[in-house]
């Protein structure tokens, strides 16, 4: 027999062990399809590092690869600690790339100053708003937010490739579907000459910031968190339940839609239908890695970032499908699901007769 | 307006209809036992690739259509057993586990078939399951073609959706899933185990959704490829609010989407390109929310949906 007894307050350090624990659990399990594919596992981990850390070319890749990552990990994050189940990123991400597109390619001429904020808002906005439909839906009409946002994901996909081979395509795109090039001005600056590393990363970190003083020092992080552990309680307690969820759910949103804009506007330029790899979904994965917490989310970011841009360059070097990475992710996601359980619970194993007694 | 109407009277579209339901009843099915006794499975669109990539693999390494469809269904049981036991006795939250589970069976799908056929451009096919040939009804005219000429695993979804309904509301069993999806400590007080009813349950409903992705390789294409489930698992979970957890509401509801997805794509070809294509791909997710929407007031969650039990706790 098994038993949970529930812990009090947890200290950070165990957070981080347990955590770390997870992480490392989940390379261990990953040896085993690893393996099987014929790889001999501390040759292909060591590729990987290198491919992740091994130069600074793979540091910068590394980074570049966690920004939409952070952003879209803080999304998730934000909306699950209100319990709101926004399943959305993806189609949030493109929502906001969307809106940075059409404004950054000539709808508007400035200079930087003005049209990269207004891109960025754009972009937010647009993110915001895709995800207040199932908010409100939730609140007014009871319609279960994990279905509407993850169904709106695909509407949005197929919008976006709607608008790329019709309005909004590249006239000088050889009839590609992509959409014109992001202006100069309206481009979100390198960070480094000769890298694909960009501002995005900085709003990424400033995002994480502003979500974590929200969160810890602000009425409405206070209000997020009560909803969170007990919405029937935060409404008797005069907090207003419907407003908090909408505002979670434009902030979630928001967040993902900077995600969207820092691809197109810091790194690919212009817009495809194939913008994101499921960064949608792997921040989720990111919120969950990082319990929650906008901190935990920048450091569980750059360990997915460092396993997809790792396998990646150790799938180049060894012809084993980069599929691999993406299993390595989903498993970080089941162990630390039950890693939580360590931090929640005492859990003894009891057996015997006395074990009986006592759950009677 | 005639178009419309000889598409509505063509055998084909009704055959069509029907083909593109059972995957769906499959799912949803699957889906609808899980919640009934308080587990949601958002893990039934890696269960679906899962089961379309494992049922293809068995069948292409010589085990036979059948061995196939048990090989489907015992991989959708495996990725149940982890949802299962993540969601039931550890009590973790549904909604994670099951997009856990979901990227777990997805990518581990994929990253099988990769490692096992490296290099091909044109997926390998196998000999999938042929449409029956019954007497006399096949040959029925009209009827014949739209109804009684389909491959055995859609028979297998009719008949899995009466003997889930005789079970889930004629027998015990289904009254103890019923009744640990309303009111788990009821059961409990009985003697009965809630942690092996959910977990079998989930178990079995997973296995059955699986067979939604094993009719994909194994009966509508002859060939497994990314991304073809492509959304069809979601589109269950909204078909299982809609048909208010109701297995004759569930086939009902799948039934009416295959009709509008097959209307939808004859519709294209006789009207023509000046609609954009996707906007007729994006009506079937539409129109989950639209039903969503319409049933919401009055849904009647299984009360304990999303509660994890604890034993010994009220």
């Amino acid at each position: 027999m098994i038993r949970f007894e529930p812990r009090g307050p947890v200290p950070v350090t165990r957070v981080l062990a347990v955590t770390l624990a997870a992480a490392v659990a989940a390379l261990l399990l990953a040896a085993i399809p690893m393996a099987f594919a014929g790889l001999s596992v501390f040759e292909a981990y060591g590729l990987m590092v290198k491919g992740a850390f091994g130069s600074v070319f793979a540091f910068t890749e590394m980074l570049t690869r966690a920004t939409p990552l952070i952003l879209t990990g803080l999304a998730a994050a934000v909306a699950f600690r209100a319990k709101l189940w926004n399943i959305g990123a993806e189609g949030q991400l493109y929502a906001g790339a969307l809106a940075a597109v059409a404004v950054g390619t000539g709808l508007v001429s400035g200079p930087s100053f003005i049209l990269i904020p207004l891109v960025v808002l754009a972009g937010a906005l647009a993110g915001g708003l895709v995800m207040l439909g199932p908010t409100l839906l939730k609140t007014r009409l009871g319609v279960d937010e994990v279905v509407t946002t993850l169904l709106l994901n695909f509407v949005i996909v197929l919008f976006v490739q709607m608008m790329l081979e019709g309005p909004m395509q590249d006239p000088m795109g050889m009839g590609w579907p992509q959409s014109e090039p992001i202006l100069d001005e309206a481009a979100l600056p390198k960070l480094m000459a000769r890298m694909r590393i960009h501002w995005g990363l900085i709003l990424a970190l400033v995002a994480a910031l502003g979500v974590y003083f929200l969160l810890k020092r602000t009425v409405w992080g206070f209000e997020i968190r009560a909803v969170g552990e007990n919405a029937a309680a935060a409404r008797h307690a005069g907090i207003p339940v419907t407003g908090t969820f909408i505002r979670v759910g434009l902030l979630s949103g928001a967040l993902a839609g900077l995600a969207g804009v820092g691809e197109v506007a810091g790194l690919k330029g212009y817009l495809t239908a194939d913008l994101s790899p499921g960064f949608g979904y792997s921040g989720i994965v990111v919120a969950m890695l990082a319990g929650l917490s906008p901190v935990g989310v920048v450091l569980a970011a750059l360990f997915i970032a460092s396993i997809f841009v790792g396998a990646d360059s150790m799938s180049r070097a060894t012809g084993v499908s980069n599929y691999l990475a993406d299993l390595i992710v989903a498993m970080a996601l089941l162990c630390v699901l039950v890693s939580g359980l360590f931090l929640r619970f005492k859990i003894r194993f009891v057996g015997g007769p006395a074990a009986k007694e006592a759950a009677e | 307006m005639t178009e419309i109407l000889d598409i509505l009277l063509s055998a084909n579209f009704w055959a069509a209809s029907l083909r593109i339901a059972t995957p769906l009843i499959f799912g949803v099915i699957g889906a609808l036992i899980c919640e009934r006794a308080g587990v949601l499975n958002l893990g039934i669109e890696g269960i679906f690739t899962a089961g379309a990539m494992a049922g293809w693999m068995a069948v292409w390494l010589g085990a036979g259509l059948w061995g196939g469809v048990l090989v489907a269904a015992m991989a959708g049981a495996f990725f149940g057993l982890i949802h299962a036991i993540l969601t039931v006795p550890l009590g973790l939250s549904q909604h994670v586990s099951g997009i856990g589970v979901t990227l777990f069976a997805t990518s581990l799908s994929y990253f099988i078939y990769r490692t096992a056929l490296p290099d091909v451009s044109s997926p390998p096919r196998i000999e999938a399951f042929k449409p029956l040939d019954i007497p006399v009804l096949s040959d029925l005219p009209f009827i014949g073609p739209a109804l009684f000429q389909q491959t055995s695993l859609t028979f297998l979804a009719l008949v899995l959706v009466a003997v889930t309904a005789y079970v889930l509301y004629r027998t015990p069993l289904g009254l103890a899933i019923r009744a640990v999806g309303d009111n788990p400590s009821a059961v409990e007080s009985q003697g009965l185990s809630v942690y092996a009813i959910r977990m079998c349950t989930v178990v079995a409903g997973s296995a059955i959704m699986a067979l939604g992705g094993a009719f994909l390789t194994m009966s509508a294409f002859d060939a497994f490829f990314f991304g073809m489930v492509n959304g069809r698992g979601w589109i269950c979970i909204a078909l299982t609010v809609f048909a208010s957890w109701r297995p004759g509401k569930a086939l009902i509801g799948a039934l009416l989407f295959g009709a509008f997805d097959a209307f939808q794509v004859r519709l294209q070809t006789e009207v023509g390109s000046f609609i954009p294509g996707q906007v007729f791909l994006m009506m079937p997710y539409l129109l989950s929310i639209a039903a969503l929407i319409v049933v919401a007031r009055k849904a009647d969650y299984p009360r304990a949906l999303l509660v994890p039990y604890f034993r010994g706790q009220r």
